[in-house]
Order: C-alpha cells, then sequence, then structure tokens
C-alpha cells in the first residue's frame, strides 16, 4: 500500500540490517517482521500485549512486539526467535522445551522460549514462584504450564552444572 | 498408581515410551508453519463484515465505497456465494453471509480481499448496511416456553428429548436439590483462524489450507457451498494452533475460497482476536435443576433433572451437546431410576458448540454438587457417599445401556484419596506474598485466608454417539525399513503425530517412520474430537501396519519356507518363532512396497428413542478430581493452590503426552471454575479480548499431581482410552466444592466469581 506518509527505515534484526520499503507507518513491528522480512517464528495471538505469544528483544529488553511501532525500533538491535539459535541446532532452553514436553500446539512457544532466555539471563537460578511470575505474561492455553516450568528449571540446573 | 503389571522397560520411539514430538525442534524454533504463516507469490488478504447487533433486520447493504479503497481487489455477500446458501455440522442452518436477519453480534456479512490488512479494514468500513434493529431473544427459557417468535425459520428448539427409565414414583427418603448454572466459555486456543486459499488456474477448483479439526467435513461443507464436487476442494492442514472444540465447525474457510476463485489469486485470512471470540462456537452456557432420591445409607434410588442449553443463533452441534449432558445426568454412580428433561434452544446469544467436555461438563458440575449435598444430607464422607454409589462394568445407564468399558471408579477414588497434599501451609513457609489468593498485595491479612478441599468424579463417553459411522483412515506403506504413514487426522497439538510413529515403530518394527502431508488425499479420520483420535486414527494406523506386516510375513514365509504363522516383531527383526530364523525388517521389506490402507469403524451405536433408551455411546472413561484452594472470603479472591487427580486411561502409550493432556485440560477446568466467562448483555459481548476475558496463566496454575489407572480397555484398538477431556470434566466441579469447604457457602455457578464468594 504505497500512500502518503510511507517511507523507507531500517531495522536491524538479528545481527544483519534491513530495509523496510513502502510501509505504513502504522504497522506493528510484529507485522513487519512476519509480513515484510519474512520472520513468522514470532507470533501473533491477542494484538494487545496480553498473550507474549509476539515477545522479542530490542535493546535485550524483553517487549511483546505488537505494541511496538516497527518505526519507533529503527537504531535499535532486535533479537527474534530466529536469532536464538541456527536451524537444527537448538539452544539449550529450546531442547529442553523439547525433552520436557513443554510443546504441544506449540503457538505460544517461541515468545515462551525468548522470555525464558531473557529470565535465565537476568536470574540464571530461579525460584518456582520466580519462574511462574516472570512469565506470566505468557499464555498457554495447552500444557497447564507444568512441563514448561521443568523445561526451564532443567535449563537452570544444566547451566549451574556447566560451570 | 499406574499398574506396574504392564511392561515399562519399551524401546524408545515405541508405544509405551514418552517418545518426543517430531514436530518438536520445528516449533521451539519457529520454523514450524502455522496456518497463519502460510502466503504465496501475489497473495491477498481477506476480511469479514460483521454484524454489531444481536438480531436485526437487513434492509439494504451498498458496497460501493469498499471499492473506492485503494487496493481492493474484491467485494462479496450472499449474492455471491454460488453453491448452498448456508453450512453447518448436524443442520445447515448458518449463512455463509447474513442477507436479510443478523442473529448475533459478529455474524458475517460481507468479505472483502485487499492487498494489505489495513485497506480491507478500510473497506469494511466503507460498507454501509442499513438495519432494522429488532428485539433480541437473549433468555434461553423463552425458546423453552414458546413465548418468543421464531428467530429463524426452523424455529428456537433445537432439540428436545427426555430420559424416563424406571420407576418413575420414586421419591426419598432423603431428598437433594439445587440448580446449576454454567457461563460461556472461550476455547482461546491461542492460534488465531487463518487459512491460505489457492485456486486452480481457470477457478475450476481450489486448495484451502487451513487449521481445523475435520479436513473432510469441512470440504463437504465449503464444495457444498462453492457448488463444486468434493474432489474440486483440496484441504491440507495449516498448522494448528490448539483447537479445543472451536475448529470443528466452518468459521473462514469458505469465505477465503470465495475470495480466491473470485480474484483468481491466493487469498490469506486471518481473524483477530475480538473476531475470533466472535467468529466460531463456544462451550454451550447451561442451567440446570436436579434433585437426587436416596435411601438413608446415601445410595441413589432416583435422579431427576431438567437441562436448558443455550445453544445461540445457530445449530452447530447443540442436538449432540444436549445428549451428551442429559445421559451423563447420574455422573459415574449407580442409578436405575432417572426423570431427565432437556432442551437445547436458539437464542440471539453467540453461537455454540463443541469445546473439550462437551456437553459433560456441564453435567458433571450439576451432579458433583448434587453428591456433596447428598454426603451433607446423609452423613457421609464426600467420597464416602461417591464409593457407596460408584459405577462398575456391567452397570447401566439411565439410558438403558450396559457400562461394557473398564469402569475403576472406586479405584480412582482410592488412590485419588492417597495422593499427597499440599506440604505448604496457607501463605507457604516462604510467606511469598505470591502465594497469597490475587497474588502479591491483594490479600488483606493472611490470618483470614481458609483452606478448603473439594472432590469431583466424572464418566465421559469417547467418540461419536447416536448411530453416526464413526471411522478414521490410514495408509501405510513399507519399503527398504522404511514406513510412510498416510492420514486426515489433524494435528491439533494432542501429539498424535507422535503416536503415529509409535504405532509403526511397535507394529512394523522399523526406527524410521514417515509421516506423509495431513490433507484429504486419503480417507477421512473424522475429528480431532470427543476423545477419539488414539482410538480411532490410532486404530487405523495399528491397523493398517498390521495389513502391511502380514503382507511382509508372507513374504519371508515364502523366500524361507516357513509358516506365516509363526512369524512375530522382535526388536527391527522379523523372527520365526518355530525354527529361530531372525530377518531384519529392512531385509523382509528390500526392493518392494507393501501399501495397505485401513478404515477403523468403532462398534454402531443407536439412536435414543423417545423415552432417551438405547444404546447410543460408544465407550466410556473415567477421572477424579481433587483440588485445595485458598480463599479470602472478604475480598472473594480464590488461589488454587492444588489439583490431583487419578484417570482411567486403558493403557499409558505416551506418558509424557497424557501428561501434558491432564495438566492442560485441568487448566482448562480451573479457568472454568474461577475465572473464564464471555459476558453478554442483551446478545452484545462486552469482554472479547485478552485484557477482558481472563485465562489461566503461570501464576493461576496449581501444582498438578497426577496418577493413571492402567486397565487395558477390551474394545480398544491398543487399549487405550482417549485422555483429552476427563481432565477437564470433573476438575471444574472439584475446584468450586473446594471452595465451597472453605467458606460454607452454596456457590451453584461458574465461574465463581468475587461477588459470589462475597456476597453469595
Amino acid at each position: 500500500m504505497t500512500e502518503p506518509g510511507n517511507l523507507i527505515y531500517t531495522l536491524h534484526v538479528n545481527g544483519q540490517s534491513s530495509d523496510v520499503r513502502d510501509a505504513w507507518i502504522g504497522e506493528s513491528l510484529l507485522y513487519v517482521l512476519r509480513e515484510r522480512l519474512g520472520l513468522m517464528g514470532s507470533k501473533g495471538a491477542c494484538e494487545q500485549g496480553e498473550c507474549g505469544s509476539c515477545s522479542v528483544l530490542v535493546d535485550g529488553e524483553l517487549v511483546c512486539s505488537c505494541l511496538v511501532l516497527a518505526a519507533g525500533a529503527v537504531g535499535q538491535q532486535i533479537t527474534t526467535i530466529e536469532g536464538v539459535a541456527p536451524a537444527g541446532a537448538p539452544s539449550d532452553v529450546q531442547q529442553a522445551f523439547v525433552d520436557a514436553g513443554a510443546v504441544q500446539c506449540g503457538f505460544c512457544t517461541p515468545g515462551l522460549i525468548m522470555a525464558t532466555h531473557s529470565l535465565l539471563e537476568r536470574s540464571p537460578e530461579p525460584t518456582e514462584y520466580e519462574i511462574r511470575e516472570e512469565l506470566s505474561g505468557n499464555i498457554c492455553r495447552c500444557t497447564g504450564y507444568g512441563r514448561i516450568i521443568e523445561a526451564v528449571q532443567r535449563v537452570a540446573v544444566a547451566r549451574r552444572g556447566a560451570q | 498408581m499406574t499398574d506396574t503389571a504392564l511392561p515399562t522397560d519399551v524401546r524408545p520411539g515405541r508405544l509405551g515410551h514418552s517418545t518426543l514430538r517430531p514436530d518438536g525442534v520445528a516449533k521451539v524454533q519457529g520454523t514450524f508453519q502455522f496456518s497463519g504463516d502460510l502466503t504465496a507469490d501475489g497473495v491477498l488478504w481477506g476480511a469479514t463484515l460483521r454484524s454489531p447487533h444481536p438480531y436485526a433486520r437487513i434492509l439494504r447493504i451498498d458496497v460501493s465505497g469498499a471499492w473506492k479503497i485503494n487496493g481492493v481487489e474484491a467485494v462479496i455477500t450472499a449474492a455471491d456465494v454460488p453453491g448452498v446458501m448456508t453450512y453447518g455440522l448436524i443442520d445447515q442452518d448458518q449463512p455463509v453471509f447474513a442477507s436479510d436477519v443478523v442473529r448475533f453480534v459478529g455474524e458475517p456479512i460481507a468479505a472483502v480481499a485487499a492487498n494489505h490488512p489495513d485497506a480491507c479494514r478500510r473497506a469494511l468500513d466503507a460498507i454501509v448496511v442499513e438495519y432494522e434493529v429488532l428485539e433480541p431473544l437473549t433468555d434461553p427459557e423463552k425458546a423453552v416456553d414458546g413465548s418468543f417468535e421464531p428467530i429463524h425459520p426452523l424455529g428456537n428448539v433445537f432439540r428436545q428429548q427426555r430420559i424416563v427409565r424406571g420407576d418413575q414414583t420414586i421419591e426419598g427418603p432423603i431428598v437433594v436439590e439445587g440448580t446449576y448454572e454454567l457461563g460461556m466459555q472461550d476455547q482461546a486456543f491461542l492460534g488465531l483462524e487463518a487459512a491460505l486459499a489457492v485456486p486452480d488456474a481457470g477457478g475450476t477448483g481450489v486448495e484451502l489450507h487451513v487449521a481445523t479439526q475435520w479436513l473432510h467435513e469441512d470440504r463437504k461443507q465449503i464444495a457444498a457451498c462453492l457448488g463444486m464436487a468434493d474432489e474440486k476442494v483440496r484441504l491440507v492442514l495449516g498448522g494448528v494452533g490448539g483447537a479445543f472444540g472451536a475448529r470443528e465447525d466452518i468459521s473462514l474457510q469458505v469465505h477465503t475460497c470465495l475470495l480466491a476463485l473470485r480474484t483468481s489469486r491466493p487469498v490469506r485470512m486471518a481473524y483477530s482476536r475480538h473476531e475470533s471470540f466472535l467468529g466460531h462456537v463456544h462451550r454451550h452456557p447451561c442451567r440446570i435443576f436436579m434433585r437426587h432420591h436416596a435411601d438413608h445409607d446415601g445410595r441413589l434410588r432416583r435422579v431427576e433433572a431438567r437441562f436448558v442449553f443455550d445453544g445461540g443463533a445457530y445449530a452447530s452441534t447443540s442436538s449432540a451437546v444436549l445428549v451428551n449432558g442429559i445421559t451423563h445426568a447420574q455422573g459415574p454412580y449407580k442409578c436405575e431410576n432417572a426423570t431427565v428433561d432437556g432442551w437445547a434452544v436458539r437464542t440471539n446469544n453467540l453461537p455454540c458448540g463443541a469445546m473439550r467436555g462437551f456437553g459433560v461438563v456441564q453435567a458433571c458440575f450439576a451432579h458433583e454438587a448434587q453428591m456433596d449435598k447428598l454426603a451433607v444430607a446423609v452423613g457421609l464422607d464426600p467420597l464416602e457417599v461417591r464409593l457407596r454409589n460408584a459405577m462398575e462394568t456391567g452397570d447401566r445407564l439411565i439410558t438403558g445401556q450396559v457400562v461394557e468399558s473398564v469402569a475403576p471408579v472406586q479405584r480412582l477414588i482410592r488412590e485419588l484419596a492417597a495422593m499427597p497434599l499440599p506440604g505448604e501451609p496457607v501463605g507457604g513457609h516462604d510467606r511469598d506474598p505470591m502465594r497469597l489468593p490475587g497474588g502479591a498485595g491483594r490479600t488483606a491479612d493472611v490470618g483470614n485466608v481458609r483452606r478448603g478441599i473439594g472432590w469431583a468424579v466424572s464418566i465421559k463417553n469417547l467418540m461419536y454417539s447416536e448411530g453416526f459411522d464413526d471411522y478414521s483412515t490410514a495408509r501405510v506403506r513399507l519399503a527398504d525399513g522404511v514406513a510412510t504413514v498416510k492420514f486426515a487426522t489433524a494435528e491439533v497439538g494432542q501429539g498424535f503425530v507422535t503416536l503415529a510413529g509409535q504405532i509403526a515403530r511397535s507394529v512394523l518394527g522399523v526406527d524410521n517412520v514417515v509421516l506423509d502431508q495431513i490433507d484429504t488425499q486419503v480417507g477421512s479420520a473424522g475429528s480431532t474430537s470427543a476423545s477419539r483420535q488414539t482410538w480411532m486414527s490410532g486404530g487405523a494406523v495399528d491397523g493398517a501396519c498390521r495389513l502391511v506386516r502380514e503382507r511382509m510375513f508372507e513374504r519371508v514365509a515364502l523366500l524361507h519356507g516357513v509358516d506365516p504363522l509363526g512369524l512375530v516383531i522382535e526388536g527391527t527383526e522379523v523372527v520365526d518363532t518355530v525354527s529361530g530364523l531372525r530377518v531384519e525388517v529392512s531385509e523382509a521389506s528390500a526392493g518392494i512396497e507393501f501399501d495397505e490402507t485401513f478404515e477403523h469403524h468403532h462398534r454402531p451405536t443407536e439412536d435414543l428413542d423417545e423415552f432417551g433408551q438405547g444404546n447410543c455411546h460408544t465407550a466410556f472413561a473415567f477421572a477424579a478430581h481433587r483440588a485445595v484452594v485458598d480463599v479470602d472470603p472478604e475480598l472473594g479472591l480464590v488461589k488454587v493452590v492444588q489439583v490431583a487427580t487419578v484417570q482411567d486411561i486403558g493403557r499409558a502409550l505416551n506418558p509424557l503426552s497424557i501428561t501434558g493432556q491432564i495438566e492442560g485440560g485441568i487448566a482448562q477446568g480451573v479457568g472454568l471454575a474461577v475465572m473464564e466467562e464471555i459476558i453478554q448483555v442483551n446478545g452484545h459481548v462486552k469482554n472479547a479480548s485478552f485484557t477482558d476475558y481472563l485465562l489461566p496463566t503461570f501464576l493461576d496454575m496449581p501444582d498438578v499431581v497426577i496418577g493413571l489407572v492402567e486397565e487395558p480397555e477390551p474394545q480398544a484398538p491398543l487399549g487405550a482410552k482417549g485422555v483429552g477431556e476427563p481432565p477437564t470434566v470433573s476438575s471444574t466441579p472439584a475446584v468450586v466444592a473446594a471452595i465451597r469447604d472453605a467458606i460454607g457457602k452454596d456457590l451453584t455457578r461458574v465461574p465463581v466469581r468475587p461477588t459470589d464468594i462475597v456476597f453469595g
């Protein structure tokens, strides 16, 4: 849709610079990541920052990309699920989610992976209540959360053992 | 808790092992393609114009404004539907687009296709619809008593069904009664409705990639509306982000295909969350009166009940939900005599249909409240009154049907009672304020918080009922030690893709299983609903694998001069139990392809007669739940601390998957108990968003303790019962019973709201 007010800007996503052309200024970061940059791993499920499915890191901070204007993220470092680990070589968090049975339909999973990496970065040995509080912005409708908590705890234990 | 007589040393990847999902890595890496991630060159976006009124006559639709929006390629209304104008799973009473009357808020009226979602939004805004707003029918009792003019040519009653069994004169000596209500629950799957339709050249057919529960049923309804032969409409399962019943009905399927055929271009449609709340069917709100007659020792003598299910504007599966509700009115208890009346009615509320538990959730909430009342009335412990009445294999239901399924109700209750209680006192040893009702900073005084314990037990039918010829199809090919499995079974997150591989590995002795694309290029699998796919599609894959194995055994027997009847699979080898001959399966299938297709049908069922008698159900599963809650009675806040469960599963084919189904099912049961409800006022929806429709988060979800009862089900192809629904059915009444135990109030309605606790 090329109309007045459209513009070209550059986003830094997963270590690469990408030009966004002919975009409507009102497009969310989630929309631009998915529809203009082809990064479909971030999911939209509520469009109002309630479910966390669209979680990405902007300058290291966990945000709901549905609530961020793409044009407002210019000059910041954006990390999406695609930037967490190379395809076919899952991160420890990703592998723990698979191993612990934390994935069913998988729609909430990319957002939860982002949130878990962020949590363990800030708090390497979270208590169960800390995990619940920190991840409470991510809704999962399939699992009842039990296996996800298990996955996060497994990563914390494994990382401690590796030190 | 599990039956240790069953083998526990199973090989990785085979039945009984906690095999991991084959799609797991793709899902954690974000590369798994959900239906909303699918796109194509030259794709357009589609969007739907919906009614703002619950009931109104359409006087005029003017779409000319939409065409003036830059980027718009199609605008369609009812006049553009080439085939049948209505659709539906059981009765085809729902219009593809409303043209004369709208009957619920959100009913589709028109659709547009454009090059950007925002162009679609502007085009919808530019369509002018003039309405004559009518007074909506929102009280289901007015549909029952006939006091409201029909809001649809087919009338306001979808179905009325009675159950009359045994001695109708029995009264007392102990009588307990109550009226119970359930609000409208939303399935709230995370992956919003989405589809990609790609038209064939020349517009003679269409391929639809869609997130659904039942590809072939969708195809049948879509093809009828498109005026095309079934084979011109090919469906491919787009990655499904949860379902829970909400994808059993058509939502955007026909609209997406129509727009693609009209524009001769691929079209994507994707609902917003708000639209999703309006655009799919929900769990029926229900009002239930129950009166139980019992002896002084607590044994049930007769159950009386009256059910009114609010089906909303269109039929969907209301008639089947009704039958599920009324036929489960007795619960998992022996009862010889019954008088039950049930209605499923049409109103101008949101349409209702399938959701996990399908009518039985409603019945169980009522009968379990009644069992607790009965326990009090006869001075028994709530578990003792349930044990005394517990159903066993061979007992008759109030429909006259004999329960032939394994029915370990007493065992479930006894094992549940032995499950560990929470180790933490109110507020926890660590005094973390997050443990309190409402979380940190909400509960005023820890000393006021009261703990309660509640129990509930359930019976749930498995598979389809009332004479439906329910089947599933699978095709299995084996060549050079690799098995390729093809089915149309909708993988919605439950893990059938994991189980299918386990079955093939176990039956065929292979390590390498390839799953073919899930689409309509093979026979129907039926719906991923009614806890049926492990049994039905599991049975189909098992059956096809057994046919292939038979062919392979014949070949080995011929080549080696042995009796095929002496051959078995051990590990990855074909072994002759007579001669000791061992041949690797890869060798036995070298240079040849065995290719077999199998349809698994469950045994036939019957319609109910006018007295509600008949063998209408296929099989049953049972579950028991115990909930522990902390309640702040002054602020009306509840913290569900723990839910313990023991479930009758037949056989654990994948223990990790079962854990996931049970924990997830309990989450939805807890949600219905204390927070989830679509609120409608005079037909208008007040909370169609995740900000206002509350779902359990990590902080709301209790600890779950699970026990499994493994008594293999003789009727089931793999000995396994479906496990998806029972966790949802009896967890809700257990939580509410626990809140009653904490505060001593009746609490006859779910979700239990703070005002019910404070002022109830």
